[in-house]
């Protein structure tokens, strides 16, 4: 078994070919091309999914333009600056998390925004997606390589608090998302293999102690993705309609706004954690096609540009972000389709919400910041 | 080694994309008929396309039974505000407390009626309001524009638009509509989004015309509510009937009933007396018996038949006339109605003579008008042998008919001896010769006519029923109704009739009127009977413009009453 870490050990890109030099405007234009591209298609998926409701529309316009010029501002500033702010990121997220607990907006039963004067209400939750695998990153980045149980503990634990913290809220959607965004750092950074086969077996022999832990509609949606029609009405709802409506767009679907389950409010959230569903039966296999060739090319661009890091930093936090962005897609797809319980994943980009799109644009900002900053 | 860790992730990515892009391919390619027919069945509904039925005419194309287009206010109790209900009731003027109480009783379902079949000003009123949970139901409501006057011929429908009574029951099959049925497409609340198509076409009602002329029916109906409320009678009938085509142009009930507004009391009105109900026909029938004397080659209008000293006994039995009229001459036994003269002439005939006549003339039979509950005559030749039986018979008693049976019978006389059926639906003269058949001679049948004329002579019974200008023929009848418990007759409780034809010289119209236990000092045909048909008469000669056959000078000094 390897015990080379992968990410930081990689050659970076200077090594690889002549030595470049820092551009006067930090971007990646091929990343920025495919983004502008997966937004457009969800921009125009989402038309259709409420019915052309333009003032939607111009929201979600509007928070992408703003996560784009927060992603190019975030590009422009070196590595460095993040891997000092890290920790504070960090627990100014946590102590947000904390604030949300005690004196959070309560939305569709779950304690999950925050009302600041002066500022739009938001999750912080969103926050800790970018916190967590920055701060796990800098505990890593200078501890020796393959990271010691130790560190790997105290990693775990960086990432796990504030996935408790949010799963209780509860959120285990962003929960899941938290904390996959903090064990890649770990995996990144160069873990055993054996670890991660014991860590595998651990969480499947302690898996029916967790389903104690899980709340009763949690319980209910991983019941009904076994037998959805057990309870057609209820829990199993979802997954059906999903199902049906994702199944019954055929090779090339229905048409743009021709879908009916989608458009007749028989798919629940089809603008959001759904909308996939609407590209199934509107658009049928082809648009689900050129979805996944979108997404895996702007994973493929991301992967290359962490790779290509100057420093381990920021191939830790770049890779990261990327396999977050990974794990994203296909929860979602995985949720949708009828694969995995039902967890409050939305598809990046796509789905209709704004704070997940910023925090998605800002992460792909520090992704590029970590490709274009050639010095250290 | 790196490479190793590279390709692990770089399979993992792979698989895992792979697993997420084959279940939606399964979903989508292989499972893609069951899952569009599940969609289908939550989106696809077929709903049914209003038909209306039939509309119902006069004559004259007057609407008598239309369908309206009207809307239901429905509601989604659980999607409604409660706050909001004082402002629905107003709208769509419910009770408030009830419609709350009605609310909260389907608390948890889906639907309601706020109010059935609203008028449309109310639609209207509740559409403005424009509550989401509020919604609209298309169905029929059918109007019935002369009320109570047409009531018994055109009837009524029930909540299912199926015929209930009248011409709405009896042509029901060629009234009734079929609703079609569309594709449409509803979204999860049940609102209809899309139309998808026609699946089944609506099939609706075919139109009816009835004989019916609403002129005269109203005309008809106004003498019957005048001469109920002057007499304080039971009830009252009329059948007025076109002679050329035996179509019945009026026929009227009183009491009646609104069918617009259908309510406990109505069932008083709903019977139609003049086809369902019969009674003793008493002295119209023995316009028929005459004829039967003249058949029989022994009389002539002119014959003299004693009925001194005024009475006889047949078996025991007293038959007798109010006054010693001494001899006279068959047709004054006509004119002055004579019981004595009648028997006598009865008596002299053959057994069957009397009793044949009767069925020729359709006593005996149904009349097949088409309206429901035709009532079936009751006429008997069992005891013919029996003398006391033939001169009852002979003045009309010991047979019941309805006012309609006495209406074919006179119209068979006024068509000069051809019986032709009578109908309540529009036809014309041709089909109506091609149904009739003779079944009196002509020669006496006009002899009979002019006979009764002396009827209407101010020295006949039924003075009354004259229409200046006009020759009129005619019988009264004053009949004693039976018992109403025990055998015999009840000497307090008449029916008074009146049946005649007019113009005499080419008749045109027969009218029947019957009155049914008119109270107080006369209860005759000739004084309650007479003058509802010399009114109704009038108006309807002059309605149709027939041309007076009589005394010139008469009509142009006294005019029409």
């Amino acid at each position: 078994m390897s015990n080379i870490d992968y990410v930081r050990h990689m050659p970076a890109g200077n090594q690889l070919s002549t030595p470049r030099r820092d551009p006067h405007i930090h971007f990646d234009p091929w990343l920025i091309v495919l983004l502008l591209a997966l937004m457009t298609y969800g921009m125009i998926v989402l038309y259709s999914a409420v019915d052309r409701d333009l003032d939607v529309l111009l929201a979600q316009g509007s928070r992408f333009v703003a996560g784009l010029v927060l992603m190019v501002i975030i590009a422009q500033f070196h590595p460095r600056i993040y891997l000092r702010w890290a920790p504070l990121i960090y627990l100014a997220g946590l102590g947000l998390l904390v604030a949300v607990l005690v004196a959070g907006t309560s939305v569709n039963g779950s304690q999950r925004w925050l009302d600041l004067p002066l500022l739009p209400r938001f999750q912080p939750a969103e926050a800790l997606k970018l916190g967590g695998p920055l701060m796990v990153a800098w505990y890593l980045h200078d501890r020796p390589l393959p990271p010691s149980l130790k560190d790997v503990v105290v990693s775990l634990l960086l990432a796990l608090i504030p996935a408790a913290l949010i799963v209780v809220q509860p959120d285990l959607g962003t929960s899941i998302l938290v904390t996959g965004a903090g064990l890649s750092v770990v995996v990144l950074a160069g873990l055993y293999w054996r670890w991660v086969g014991y860590a595998l077996l651990a969480a499947a022999a302690a898996a029916p102690g967790m389903w104690y832990l899980l709340q009763d509609y949690q319980r209910r949606r991983i019941l009904t993705l076994f037998d959805p029609e057990s309870d057609p009405l209820g829990a199993g709802w979802n997954t059906i309609q999903a199902k049906t409506a994702l199944g019954s767009g055929g090779l090339f679907g229905k048409g743009l706004f021709a879908g009916t389950q989608s458009r007749l409010e028989f798919l629940p959230e089809s603008q959001t954690d759904f909308i996939i569903a609407v590209i199934g039966e509107e658009l049928g296999l082809a648009g689900i096609a050129l979805l996944l060739v979108l997404y895996l090319a702007i994973i493929g661009r991301a992967f290359f540009l962490a790779s290509s890091s100057a420093s381990s930093f920021g191939r830790l936090v770049a890779g990261a972000l990327t396999l977050t962005f990974f794990v994203y897609v296909f929860v979602n797809i995985a949720m949708v389709s009828g694969l995995l319980p039902v967890v409050g994943v939305p598809l990046p980009l796509i789905s209709y919400g704004g704070t997940s799109a910023i925090t998605l644009l800002a992460g792909f900002g520090i992704i590029m910041s970590a490709y274009s900053h050639r010095s250290w | 080694m790196r490479r190793w860790r590279h390709l692990v992730l770089v399979l993992g990515f792979l698989a895992c994309v792979t697993v997420a892009g084959a279940r939606v391919g399964y979903l989508n390619v292989s499972d893609r008929d069951r899952l569009q027919s599940e969609g289908d069945a939550r989106s696809i509904r077929y709903t049914a396309m209003p038909a209306h039925r039939g509309i119902i005419f006069d004559r004259r194309g007057e609407p008598l039974a239309v369908s309206t287009p009207v809307a239901s206010v429905t509601l989604d109790p659980q999607r409604f505000d409660p706050t909001l209900l004082p402002e629905l009731a107003a709208a769509a003027e419910v009770d408030v407390s009830l419609l709350a109480e009605r609310l909260e009783r389907m608390r948890d379902k889906e639907f309601m009626y706020v109010r059935r079949r609203v008028p449309a000003h109310i639609e209207a009123a509740v559409r403005e309001l424009n509550f989401g949970a509020v919604g609209f139901e298309s169905a029929y409501r059918r109007y019935y524009p002369a009320g109570e006057v047409a009531a018994h011929v055109v009837g009524i429908t029930d909540v299912k638009d199926a015929g209930q009574e009248g011409a709405e029951l009896a042509f029901d099959d060629a009234l009734q509509s079929d609703a079609g049925s569309q594709r449409v497409l509803r979204d999860l609340r049940g609102n209809i989004v899309d139309h998808l198509g026609v699946v089944d076409a609506p099939q609706y009602g075919q139109d009816l015309e009835l004989a019916i002329d609403l002129r005269l029916q109203f005309f008809a109906y106004q003498e019957l509510v005048n001469v109920r409320k002057q007499t304080g009678a039971q009830g009252a009938s009329l059948v007025l009937v076109d002679v050329d085509s035996g179509e019945i142009l009026a026929l009227a009930n009183q009491p009646s009933y609104n069918p617009n507004m259908i309510d406990a009391d109505s069932i008083n009105g709903m019977r139609n007396r003049a086809v369902t109900d019969t009674y003793e026909p008493g002295s119209t029938v023995k316009a028929l018996t005459a004829l039967a004397a003249l058949e029989s080659g022994l009389y002539k209008p002119q014959s003299i038949i004693d009925t001194s000293p005024g009475y006889m006994t047949v078996r025991g039995k007293l038959i007798e006339d109010p006054n010693n009229r001494g001899p006279i001459d068959l047709t004054t036994v006509l004119e002055k109605s004579s019981q004595v003269g009648i028997a006598k002439i009865a008596l002299n005939l053959e057994e069957r003579a009397v009793f044949d006549t009767y069925a020729r003339a359709g006593l005996g039979g149904i009349v097949g008008t088409g309206l429901p509950g035709e009532a079936a005559p009751w006429m008997s030749d069992a005891q013919l042998d029996n003398p006391i039986v033939r001169t009852t018979l002979a003045y009309g008693y010991g047979i019941a008919v309805s006012p309609v049976q006495l209406a074919q019978a006179y119209t068979t006389i006024a068509r000069l001896g051809r019986r032709v059926p009578l109908t309540i639906l529009k036809t014309d003269v041709d089909s109506a010769n091609k149904l009739s058949q003779r079944v009196f001679d002509a020669e006496r049948t006009a002899t009979l006519l002019s006979m009764l004329e002396g009827v209407v002579s101010p020295t006949g019974t039924a003075p009354l029923a004259a229409v200046p200008g006009y020759r009129i023929a005619g019988k009264t009848g004053t009949v004693r109704k039976r018992k109403e418990q025990g055998a015999g007759y009840d000497d307090t409780r008449h029916v008074a009739w009146f049946a005649g034809v007019a113009p005499a010289s080419d008749p045109r119209l027969v009218l029947v009127v019957m009155v049914d236990e008119p109270v107080g000092d006369s209860v005759g045909g000739g004084t309650v009977a007479a003058p509802v048909f010399g009114k109704v008469m009038a108006r309807a000669l002059r309605v149709l413009s027939v041309p007076p056959d009589g005394p010139v000078q008469l009509a142009a000094t006294t005019g029409i009453r």
